[in-house]
């Protein structure tokens, strides 16, 4: 037996909670998961680290790209110290 | 997130509690802390431990069984990428709790209006038990309905306290607000649902 929690109620709450109870009936405990996740969350933990790249390396590659067009005489000078 | 299984579970170890409890305390903490080969590690032991009860609190949420599935994933990798903002002498549930109702919130939002109206939301209904014969299928349709309409924050908090019968402070903890507001949001709640369904010449 669920311990009723007290409520803000207006009149006819009751019965309006019990409508909204025959409407949408309370899931079952034997509803849950019949199957194991993880095959599918490794999947997605391979195909989310792939395409994760940090907002601030995509900056820092953006102003490189504009610099070097700014100043393409950099551009041996930047390979030779990489 | 305490389900019948991990109720069991829980009766049936305590003889070796203190084990447990201290393997749980070190997997959380490698999960925070270690290397990426060992925070994997733990990661997965945390998903097979809990898959089943962020699983369970989000079917009631979304009430669409693929949605729970898809969201359950969503879920954990928001977990695994905010590792290092999990505090682990405060526990893992409630933390997955909370960053599954936001997922679950993001998902109700992203959502058309007309879904809730949709066959699809009715089909993943189960069917009531105990339903009162004078309650019209129409209704409980309308009802539904209705329901549907109301914002995602309000139907949300409306749905763990009152359909589920959750304790306030677990939704509370859940949606990052106070008991208080809770109470205020499952109030405004019905309230908007009786307008609605007097509008449609209902009275509850």
């Amino acid at each position: 037996m669920k311990e009723q929690e007290p409520r803000i109620r207006d009149q006819g709450s009751e019965r309006l909670e019990l409508l909204l109870r025959q409407a949408l009936p309370h899931i079952e405990d034997d509803a849950d998961l019949d199957r194991d996740l993880w095959p599918a969350m490794l999947r997605r933990l391979d195909e989310r680290r792939k395409v994760h790249v940090p907002w601030f390396d995509w900056v820092l590659a953006g102003g490189l790209a504009a610099l070097l067009a700014v100043f393409p005489a950099w551009i041996p000078v930047l390979l030779y110290y990489l | 997130m305490v389900d019948r299984g991990t109720s069991t579970m829980r009766s049936a170890a305590s003889s070796e509690m203190e084990p447990v409890a201290s393997r749980e305390l070190e997997r959380l903490t490698r999960f925070r802390q270690g290397d990426d080969a060992s925070r994997d590690a733990a990661f997965e032991g945390l998903f097979r431990i809990h898959q089943r009860a962020v699983h369970g609190w989000i079917l009631r949420i979304v009430r669409n069984a693929p949605a729970a599935e898809d969201l359950t994933l969503e879920t954990f990798w928001r977990i695994y990428r905010a590792h290092a903002r999990f505090e682990p002498e405060r526990g893992f549930e409630p933390w997955a709790r909370r960053i599954a109702t936001r997922a679950a919130l993001d998902w109700l939002r992203a959502q058309k209006p007309e879904y809730a109206m949709s066959s699809e939301f009715f089909a993943d209904l189960p069917s009531p038990s105990g339903e009162d014969p004078a309650v019209s299928a129409e209704i409980r349709r309308k009802t539904a309905q209705a329901f549907g309409r109301l914002r995602p924050g309000l139907r949300i908090a409306a749905t763990l306290a009152v359909i589920e019968e959750r304790p306030h402070k677990e939704v509370a903890e859940a949606l990052g607000i106070s008991v208080t507001a809770v109470k205020l949001r499952v109030f405004r709640a019905l309230r908007l649902l009786r307008k609605d369904l007097q509008q449609q010449g209902i009275t509850p």
